[in-house]
C-alpha cells in the first residue's frame, strides 16, 4: 500500500517544528512541503540581528540537505494558489496539482499596511523577511531618516535595526503609548524615557494621515491633529494579518477578524486540513508568538501519527526581551483588566527601573506584572502567574530592590533553570523532568539525576522541589517521615508526648511498621532527645543517632571527628585558649577558627575523641554541639562594656542566652546572636533568633538564615526587658520544635507557616492557642535536666568502650593518612594515598 | 543461599554483648575491616570500607529496612547497603563484600574469608 500523502503550506518557523516533530516518529506520509520564500525556514525572531552582524547562513533553521536526507519533498520558492478541498488537490504557481490526504496550512502571517494614501512609494517598507531586510538596508543607504509607524514590541525592533543602520530613527504611534498591549502607563513612560535617552525619539498618539512629498527629507507624514513629521523612509510595523486568503477561498471557517479556526487538535473545519502557528485561531485568539506555534507543531505532528492524548490547552503571553537595550517584561494580565484587581507598584525613576504587580481580589494571586529596567524578577513572578502560588503576605516585597524585605522565594518558585545541586549541575527543571517521569521519591531523584548525590547539601532543596512538583502534578504528598512511619514529624512529636512514649521501640511497636532507617531513627531521637532530654548514648537510644551524635562529634571526609567546645558568646580567657592550643597539639589536631567565633579541632580519630574531651572538660569545658541538631553558637559583638557605641551588655546577654539553650535538640540546628546596638556586629538578623540591642531593651527577630537560601529575619518584638525576651525565645523554641518538619530550619519553617509572622506572633506573644505557659514549662524542663553529654560519656565506662576503632584490637584505621600544609595537617588526597592498601 | 555452609575457619571476634543492639562496630578479620551490626534480625558483618567516600565507616552508619531490605546507611553520604548482599541499593553497580557471621555460646564468629560475591 502507498503512504498518504501529507502536503504542508508553508516552510517557515512552525512549519519547519512540526517536519522535525515528525522526522523524529515513524510517521509515515509521503511530505511535500511548499516554500513560498526563496529558502526554506529561518529564525524570524532573529531578523534584528541581521542588521548588527549575523548573516543570512546564521539565521538558517534548516537546510534543504535535511529534506533529501529525510525524503521530504521541498519545493522553494512556488506557492499554492488554490486549495480544491472536493478533489483533495492543491494547485501551486507552478500549475501543477497536486493530490493529498492530509494538508497543513502553516502560511504564518503578513505584515498589515494601514491603507494610508502614498503607503505605497518605493521607500515605504515592511519588516518581516530577509527579503525585507535587503531593502531596508538598501534605502537605509540612500536615507538619513527612518520612521517606524507602530510603536509596538515588533515596532521596537524595527528601530532598533533603523538605530543600527545609523539613521535618525523616530517612532510613531498610534496609541497614547508604548507597547500598548504588553505595557501600563507607567511602564510605557519609563521605557519612552529610556528609548529617547538612547537617541530615538517617540511620537505618540499620531494617526498618520498621508504620505506627501518632503521638503528636508523624501517623504512627509501629515497627522491628523495637524503636525508632520519629514522622513526619508517609512517601515510598517503595525501589527499582522494571519495570510488565511487560502483557506478563505476554500470555505474554511475562519474568524471574524481573520486567523483559520482551529480546534484542539490544530484541526481546521475539514477534518483533513490542519493549521499552525501565526495562521491559526484557537479560541478566539491568534499567537503573535513563536512558542505558542512550537507547541501546535508538536500537537499536530502527534495527532497526524495517530497519538491522541494531548490538545493544544493555550499559551502564555508572557514575555521577556531587550528592546533597544532596555529589559522589559509583561506578564499575564498586565493592564489589570481581570475584575477586582488591584495593582502595587514600585518606581525607581533615576535608576530607571518600574515594577508592577497586578494581584486578584483576594491578594493572594498574582495575575500580571510588569517590569521595565529590571526583569531580574521576571522568572520568579512568571512562576507565581503560571502555577497560581499563594503570594507572601507583603506582595509588593516581591519588587522592592533585594536587601530590602524581600522574602525567600518558596523553592516552588524558582524557575526552571535554576540550579539546585551545583555538584552535579542539576536544574529545578531536571529534576522537574524526572518527576514528570516517573521519579517520586529523593532516592530515586538521586540515582536518576545524581542530585543530591556528592555533597548532599542540595539535599533539602531537592526534597523540596519534589513535594511542590508533585502537588503541582496533583500528586498527594505525604508528609510521612519515611516508609516506617504513616505520620509527620509533627505528629510524632505528640505522639511521644501525649502517650509519654520514651523509647524507639515503644513508638515503633505502637504506631509504626518494620524496622525503622536512617530517616526516622534520627527524627525520633531528637524528638526524644526534645521532650525527655535523656542521655543520647543510652543503649536504647545509641542506634537510633546520626554518627555525629553517635561519637558526639562532626564527621570529617575521611572518617576521623571534629571536637568543637563551647565558647558561649565567643568569650573566652585566655588560659582556656591555651588549653585549646595544648590539647590540639597534644593529638595533632588542625585548628581553625569558625564562622562561629569558636574554634575548631579536627582530625580526631573515634578513639581519640574521649581522651581528647576527658582534658576538655578538666579544664572546664563543656560539649559544643557542633554535631547536634541543636544550638549552635550564640554569636555576640562586644557590646557596651568595651564599644563606644553600644547600648546593652550584648556579650553577658548571649551567654546567657548561649547558656539556656545548650543542648536543646531540636528538628535542624539553631543559630543565635546578640547585638549590642543598631549597628548589627554580631549579624543577628541572619540568625534563628536574633537579639539586637535598643535604647529601652531588645529587639527580637526571628526566622533568619545565612547558608544556601538566606533569608532576614524579621522583626518580632520590639524594647522587651531581659524577662520576656527569655519567654518569648522559650515560648518560640518550643512551639518551633513542636511544629517544624525534620530538618527544616526555621527560615523554612516560617516561609511555611500558614498565617505567617502574625500568626505567630499570635501564639508566641498573645497566646492565642493557650500554650505558652506548657511550651515555657517544656522548656524549663529541658533547661533543668541540662547534662554537658560529653562530661556524662567520660564518666561511663560503658559508653567510652563504645569509641575504640575496633571491638577486637587497638590498632588505628590504617587509611586515616595526612600531609603537612601551612604547619598543620590535612587529609591525604587520594593521589597522596597511593601504595597504601585500601 | 545458605552462604555460611562452605566456610572453612571461623574467627572470634567478640561476645555477642559487647555490640549494643541497633548499632554496628568495627572489626579486623584476616587482616580486613570488617563492619558487624547487631540487628534485631540477628548478626551481620559488610566491608567497612565504604567506595562513596573512600573511608573506613559502614560500621557507624544506621541499620534499619528499606523496602523490606535490610540495609545499612553509610554515615557520610547516606547510601543504603543490603545487610544480606553488600548491595547498594542507590547504584546496584556498587557493592560492598560480605562476611557470613555465627554466634556460638555467647561469641560472635566471623568467617575468615567473605563470602564469594
Ligand atoms: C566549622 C564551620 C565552618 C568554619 O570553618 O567556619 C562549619 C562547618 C560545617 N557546616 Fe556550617 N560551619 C560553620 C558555620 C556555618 C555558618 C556561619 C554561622 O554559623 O554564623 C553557616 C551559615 C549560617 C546559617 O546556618 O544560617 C553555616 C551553614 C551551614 C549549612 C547550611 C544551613 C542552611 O540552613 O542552609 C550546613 C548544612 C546543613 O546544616 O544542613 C552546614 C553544615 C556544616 C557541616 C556540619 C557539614 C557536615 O555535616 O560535615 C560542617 C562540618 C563542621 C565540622 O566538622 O566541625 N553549615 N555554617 C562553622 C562552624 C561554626 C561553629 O562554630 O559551630
Ligand atoms: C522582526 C520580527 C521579530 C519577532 N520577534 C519575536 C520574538 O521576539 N518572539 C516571538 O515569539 N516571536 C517573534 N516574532 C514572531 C515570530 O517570528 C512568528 O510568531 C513566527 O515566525 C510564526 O511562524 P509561522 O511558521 O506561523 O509563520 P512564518 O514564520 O511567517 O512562516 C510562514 C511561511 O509560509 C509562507 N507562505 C505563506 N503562504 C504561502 C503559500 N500560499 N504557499 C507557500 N508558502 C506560503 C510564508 O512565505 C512564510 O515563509 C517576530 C517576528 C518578526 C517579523
Ligand atoms: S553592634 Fe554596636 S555595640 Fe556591637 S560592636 Fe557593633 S557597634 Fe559596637
Ligand atoms: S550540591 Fe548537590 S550534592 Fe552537592
Amino acid at each position: 500500500m502507498s503512504r498518504p500523502e501529507l502536503v504542508i503550506i508553508g516552510n517557515g518557523m512552525v512549519g519547519q517544528s512540526l517536519l522535525e516533530a515528525l522526522v523524529a516518529v515513524d510517521h509515515g506520509y509521503n511530505i511535500t512541503v511548499f516554500c513560498e520564500e526563496p529558502r526554506p525556514a529561518y529564525d524570524r525572531v532573529q531578523l534584528s540581528s541581521w542588521f548588527s552582524g549575523s548573516t543570512t547562513e546564521d539565521l538558517a533553521l534548516t537546510t534543504t540537505a535535511f529534506f533529501d536526507e529525510h525524503g521530504i519533498t521541498l519545493r522553494l520558492g512556488e506557492r499554492v494558489e488554490r486549495i480544491d478541498r472536493e478533489a483533495g488537490t492543491v494547485v501551486s504557481s507552478n500549475g501543477d496539482t497536486l493530490p493529498y490526504d492530509k494538508l497543513v496550512l502553516a502560511t504564518g502571517s503578513y505584515p498589515f499596511v494601514p491603507p494610508i494614501p502614498g503607503n505605497d512609494q518605493p521607500h515605504c517598507l515592511v519588516y518581516r523577511t530577509i527579503e525585507d531586510l535587503e531593502a531596508i538596508r538598501d534605502s537605509a543607504a540612500e536615507s538619513k531618516r527612518g520612521v517606524v509607524i507602530g510603536g509596538g514590541l515588533l515596532g521596537l525592533e524595527a528601530a532598533k535595526a533603523l538605530k543600527d543602520l545609523g539613521l535618525d530613527t523616530h517612532v510613531v504611534e498610534f496609541a497614547p503609548r508604548l507597547m500598548a498591549v504588553q505595557l501600563d502607563e507607567g511602564g510605557a513612560r519609563l521605557l519612552r524615557r529610556k528609548i529617547e535617552a538612547l537617541g530615538v525619539q517617540v511620537h505618540t498618539s499620531k494617526a498618520t494621515q498621508q504620505i506627501v512629498a518632503g521638503d528636508a527629507c523624501r517623504y512627509r507624514l501629515e497627522f491628523a491633529d495637524g503636525e508632520s513629521l519629514d522622513t526619508d523612509m517609512v517601515l510598517f510595523s503595525a501589527g499582522i494579518r494571519p495570510a488565511d486568503a487560502l483557506a478563505r477561498e476554500a470555505g474554511l471557517e475562519v474568524g471574524e477578524r481573520g486567523g483559520v479556526v482551529i480546534d484542539n487538535r490544530c484541526c481546521t473545519s475539514d477534518p483533513s486540513i490542519f493549521a499552525i502557528g501565526e495562521v491559526a485561531l484557537w479560541s478566539g485568539r491568534i499567537y503573535g508568538l513563536v512558542a505558542p506555534g512550537y507547541e501546535m507543531a508538536r500537537i499536530c505532528a502527534a495527532h497526524l501519527t495517530g497519538d491522541t492524548a494531548r490538545g493544544f490547552e493555550g499559551a502564555d503571553m508572557s514575555t521577556k526581551l531587550k528592546l533597544l537595550g532596555v529589559e522589559v517584561g509583561s506578564i499575564g494580565d498586565a493592564h489589570g483588566m481581570t475584575p477586582g484587581a488591584t495593582s502595587c507598584v514600585f518606581e525607581d525613576g533615576p535608576a530607571g527601573i518600574y515594577k508592577k504587580l497586578v494581584i486578584d481580589e483576594s491578594g493572594k494571586k498574582l495575575l500580571g506584572a510588569v517590569l521595565v529596567g529590571d526583569t531580574a524578577d521576571y522568572g520568579m513572578l512568571l512562576q507565581y502567574c503560571l502555577n497560581d502560588m499563594k503570594l507572601p503576605e507583603q506582595a509588593a516585597s516581591l519588587i522592592l530592590p533585594a536587601g530590602a524585605d524581600k522574602p525567600a522565594l518558596g523553592v516552588d518558585a524558582l524557575p526552571d533553570t535554576a540550579q539546585i545541586c551545583s555538584c552535579n549541575n542539576v536544574s529545578k527543571g531536571d529534576l522537574c523532568g524526572a518527576i514528570a517521569s516517573g521519579c517520586t521519591t529523593v532516592g530515586g531523584l538521586k540515582s536518576e539525576t545524581k542530585a543530591a548525590s556528592t555533597c548532599g547539601g542540595c539535599a533539602a532543596l531537592v526534597k523540596q522541589v519534589l513535594d511542590a512538583e508533585l502537588v503541582r502534578q496533583g500528586i498527594e504528598v505525604n508528609n510521612h517521615v519515611c516508609e516506617h512511619f504513616a505520620y509527620s514529624r509533627q505528629e510524632l512529636y505528640h505522639l511521644v508526648r501525649v502517650h509519654g512514649i520514651r523509647t524507639f521501640d515503644e513508638l515503633l511497636a505502637q504506631f509504626g511498621q518494620g524496622r525503622g532507617c536512617d530517616l526516622c531513627k534520627p527524627t525520633v531521637a531528637s524528638i526524644l532527645a526534645s521532650c525527655w532530654n535523656e542521655f543520647l548514648l543510652k543503649p536504647e537510644h545509641a542506634g537510633l543517632q546520626d554518627t555525629n551524635d553517635y561519637f558526639l562529634a562532626n564527621l570529617q571526609k575521611d572518617g576521623t571527628y571534629s571536637v568543637v567546645p563551647r565558647v558561649p558568646g565567643g568569650e573566652i580567657t585566655p588560659q582556656k585558649l591555651i588549653v585549646i592550643g595544648e590539647v590540639a597539639q597534644k593529638y595533632d589536631l588542625y585548628t581553625k577558627i569558625t564562622g562561629g567565633q569558636r574554634i575548631d579541632m579536627f582530625g580526631a580519630r573515634v578513639e581519640q575523641l574521649p581522651l581528647i574531651w576527658g582534658e576538655l572538660i578538666e579544664a572546664g569545658f563543656e560539649s559544643g554541639h557542633a554535631y547536634g541538631k541543636s544550638l549552635r553558637t550564640v554569636k555576640s559583638c562586644v557590646g557596651s562594656t568595651w564599644c563606644r557605641y553600644g547600648v546593652q551588655d550584648s556579650v553577658a546577654m548571649a551567654i546567657f542566652v548561649e547558656q539556656r539553650y545548650r543542648g536543646l535538640r531540636s528538628p535542624h540546628k539553631l543559630k543565635m546572636a546578640v547585638s549590642g546596638c543598631t549597628r548589627e556586629c554580631a549579624e543577628a538578623q541572619s540568625k534563628d533568633v536574633g537579639v539586637i540591642a535598643t535604647e529601652k531593651g531588645w529587639n527580637l527577630y526571628v526566622c533568619g538564615n545565612g547558608g544556601m537560601r538566606p533569608r532576614h529575619a524579621e522583626l518580632f518584638a520590639s524594647d522587651l526587658d531581659d524577662q520576656t525576651l527569655i519567654r518569648y525565645i522559650d515560648r518560640f523554641l518550643m512551639f518551633y520544635i513542636q511544629t517544624a518538619d525534620r530538618l527544616q530550619r526555621t527560615s523554612v519553617w516560617r516561609d511555611n507557616l500558614e498565617g505567617g509572622l502574625e500568626y505567630l506572633q499570635d501564639v508566641i506573644i498573645h497566646d492565642s492557642l493557650g500554650i505558652a505557659e506548657e511550651l515555657e514549662t517544656q522548656m524549663q524542663a529541658v533547661v533543668d535536666t541540662y547534662v554537658c553529654e560529653w562530661k556524662r560519656t567520660v564518666e561511663d565506662a560503658e559508653a567510652v568502650k563504645r569509641f575504640n576503632a575496633f571491638v577486637n584490637d587497638d590498632t588505628p584505621d590504617e587509611h586515616i593518612v595526612y600531609v603537612r600544609e601551612r604547619g598543620q595537617k590535612r587529609p591525604a588526597r587520594p593521589e597522596e594515598k597511593k601504595g597504601e592498601p585500601a | 543461599m545458605n552462604i555460611k555452609a562452605n566456610v572453612v575457619g571461623w574467627e572470634d571476634i567478640c561476645a555477642a554483648t559487647d555490640i549494643v543492639r541497633g548499632t554496628g562496630a568495627a572489626a579486623r578479620v584476616s587482616g580486613m575491616q570488617v563492619a558487624v551490626f547487631h540487628t534485631d534480625d540477628g548478626f551481620f558483618a559488610l566491608g567497612n570500607y565504604d567506595p562513596f567516600s573512600d573511608a573506613n565507616v559502614l560500621a557507624r552508619g544506621i541499620v534499619g529496612d528499606i523496602g523490606g531490605k535490610l540495609v545499612v546507611a553509610s554515615p557520610v553520604y547516606k547510601q543504603h547497603f543490603c545487610l544480606h548482599t553488600g548491595i547498594c541499593l542507590e547504584d546496584m553497580s556498587v557493592s560492598v563484600p560480605v562476611w557470613p557471621v555465627t554466634v556460638r555460646d555467647g561469641r560472635i564468629l566471623i568467617a575468615a574469608q567473605p563470602a564469594a560475591a
